[in-house]
């Protein structure tokens, strides 16, 4: 018996539609043993990993909160993915927006600086973000440095940037001598959506830029040159787009967007700078965007799903004693089923007998 | 030992970890298999390499858990990228998340517990030796095995029929099918003695480095172990170069941190990563445009036609 994969002459949008929701399925199935094999029932971990946030308003508010970081760097990713451009240190630039756009707060901190402090520290975040992928994009296109590896090794010093600023210059002097940031005044906080919930102004921003990058995506000429490079790189070319200007320009926006998630994020829940701000969100968001097959609305509920693992992992380890790295795990898995699904919408895959040799076809 | 020895032994302990992880992904790369898991497998290797040599009080037992970590993560990486021809890069992300989470779960019950690391030969006489006596016959059984892995690799890819099949996969696996080679058995075989290396490569940081478990402490290894392919462009000697100015650069910025310089230590820390950036630029810009150092199929996914 032998795999063989035949490729699909026409693709079906049945297809298309069920490889996530099957990848979802196959990594609840495999969660369940893997509780098993944990020694946990596996039904009841099961419902408080992904059921039990659900449950109540609080918890689908939460997780709104923690998908909205997720949407705005998976929108992002997706415009570099579809181009065959390999952006993975969305983390770094989520940082690096996140002290762009901090440093304002800490500047302005106790100033009495008006209600611009918070658009400003926006925008400063945006630019952030986008000037931290130009790096990576530049060595890219300047130099032909593989774009994978320098946008990795971004993340740790990105990382180590933030560490140095909030125990250096930029500690609370009334801190305590804790590694954090003085409180945000008033001005450089995202106001909520409404009084006594979590929804923040920030849970828009995500949703503005899944209706602009389906606009950008599919009705415009960039978006056009984005799937061309990269479904048929040569066919681009011979059109005229300039590979290394879509190599700058996807890194800019999808970078833009990671510092916006960055200061969001910050401005929105936590308030201050502080090491260790991000639960890997940079990472997850390449998972959101595989799982939303790259298409902006896809992207919007593979959020929620990858939101509810990141709230589920929490609950787990504090009623199920597991420990928090399990998240990561099952996000792994969700991945490896995610692209072992996708080869079903490319291929058929036959398993086929061993061709019998000649002698014994002629009798 | 004297000051300059003691540093060029923690250098070539520093750099052993990235050279036997780079090796194993040079073959794997050479056989036209970008696998980008190395981070996963190794910090996976270092879990199991932990646990296993905890348990039993055997080095030897824990380096071999980390090799077979390795292997079976290599698997799945192969299953799915030769198997189901996935995407490479997007699989070998998949392989790091799922690698990292797994030995936190793995390595829990090990927080805070501590071995024996291996020892160091000690030869006498010629381990007296000024200067290199320290370092070329006071090592750990690893740094050797290190040294005879790369070279060997380096004879079977020039020297060897097997060698010579490999390396054509790697360049145009279609030409390779067509004559009777059997691409996706020697890629599957590749991809498995990467995985096997970087597994080792993770259990040299908890069996000889730091002998305890501390969750994440391949700290990025693995992704500098693949800049240390491309800085090597794809050769086996220049590897040990690259290895050991990377073990060079780790070690001499933790004693500036130690001698108390004026630099904060973050800074100090961003080093490695910073120089891998630099290297990567420097190397490619030598390089140009031409891509002929790479192999031709790397990265890409291959089906045979019937």
């Amino acid at each position: 018996m032998r795999l063989v994969l035949e490729r699909r002459l026409a693709q079906h949008g049945l297809v298309a539609l069920a490889s996530p929701l099957l990848a979802v399925a196959l990594t609840l199935a495999t969660g369940a043993v893997l509780f098993a094999a944990l020694g946990k029932p596996p039904l009841a971990a099961l419902s408080i990993y992904f059921l039990d946030p659900l449950s109540d308003l609080w918890g689908l508010q939460e997780i709104a909160v923690k998908a909205t970081p997720l949407v705005l760097i998976a929108i992002g990713l997706s415009f570099c993915y579809l181009a065959n451009v390999w952006n993975i240190g969305a983390e770094g630039q989520f940082l690096f927006g996140a002290l762009a756009g901090g440093g304002l707060a800490v500047a302005t901190h106790g100033t009495g600086a008006g209600p611009w402090v918070l658009p400003a520290m926006l925008a400063l975040g945006a630019i952030g973000g986008a000037l931290y992928a130009l790096v990576p994009a530049l060595c890219k296109v300047r130099y032909g440095a593989s774009e994978i590896l320098t946008s990795l090794m971004l993340v740790y010093v990105a990382d180590l940037l933030l560490d140095y600023l909030v125990r250096g210059p930029w500690r609370d002097p009334k801190g305590f001598n804790f590694p954090t940031t003085a409180e945000f005044d008033a001005v450089a906080t995202m106001p909520l959506l409404a009084e006594g919930g979590r929804l923040h102004v920030g849970v828009l921003a995500a949703v503005l830029a899944v209706l602009t990058a389906a606009l950008v995506v599919w009705r415009t000429r960039q978006g056009f040159a984005m799937r061309l490079a990269g479904a048929a790189p040569k066919a681009a070319r011979f059109a005229g787009f300039s590979a290394d200007a879509l190599v700058i320009f996807t890194f800019a926006v999808s970078g833009a967007l990671a510092g916006l998630a960055g200061i969001i994020e910050v401005t929105a829940t936590v308030n201050h700078l502080q090491p260790n701000m991000s639960p890997g969100y940079g990472f997850t968001a390449i998972i959101v965007a595989f799982l939303g097959r790259l298409n902006p609305f896809g992207i919007l509920v593979a959020a929620f799903v990858l939101a509810l693992t990141f709230i589920g992992g929490e609950a787990a380890q504090i009623t199920l004693k597991l420990p928090l790295d399990l998240t990561k795990v099952f996000q792994g898995i969700l991945l490896f089923y995610i692209l072992a699904c996708d080869t079903l919408i490319l291929y058929r895959i036959r398993l086929v007998q061993p061709a019998p040799d000649a002698i014994s076809g002629m009798r | 030992m004297g000051f300059v020895e003691a540093v060029l032994l923690t250098i070539v302990t520093a750099a052993t970890p990235l050279l036997l992880a780079a090796a194993g992904e040079l073959v794997a790369e050479r056989a036209g298999v970008l696998n980008l898991g190395l981070e996963g497998m190794m910090i996976m290797g270092a879990a199991c390499g932990f646990a296993g040599a905890y348990a039993t009080g055997s080095i030897m037992v824990g380096a071999l858990c980390g090799i077979a970590a390795g292997a079976v993560l290599a698997a799945v990486f192969a299953a799915l990228t030769l198997g189901l021809a996935a995407n490479q890069v997007a699989t070998g992300l998949a392989l790091t998340i799922f690698g990292i989470g797994l030995a936190g779960v793995v390595g829990s019950p090990f927080v805070g517990e501590r071995i024996v690391a291996a020892p160091h030969l000690s030869v006498p006489l010629l381990g007296d030796l000024p200067l290199i006596g320290g370092v070329v016959f006071g090592a750990d059984a690893f740094v050797y095995l290190s040294v005879a892995l790369v070279a060997g690799i380096a004879w079977f890819l020039a020297r060897t029929r097997a060698g010579l099949v490999l390396r054509a996969i790697g360049e145009n696996p279609t030409a390779a099918h067509a004559l009777g080679l059997p691409v996706r058995r020697i890629r599957t075989l590749a991809v498995l003695f990467g995985g096997a290396c970087a597994g080792l490569a993770g259990a040299y940081l908890p069996l000889a480095y730091t002998p305890f478990w501390v969750s994440g402490m391949t700290a990025g290894r693995g992704w500098i172990a693949l800049a240390l392919v491309v800085f090597a462009s794809w050769r086996a000697g220049w590897l040990m170069l690259g290895a050991y100015l990377f073990g060079a650069i780790t070690i001499l910025q933790l004693h500036a941190q130690g001698a108390g310089v004026g630099i904060p230590p973050q800074l100090m820390t961003a080093l490695p990563y910073l120089a891998t950036v630099v290297v990567l630029v420097v190397v490619s810009r030598a390089r140009g445009r031409d891509r002929r150092a790479q192999p031709q199929s790397l990265g890409l996914a291959f089906v045979p036609e019937r």
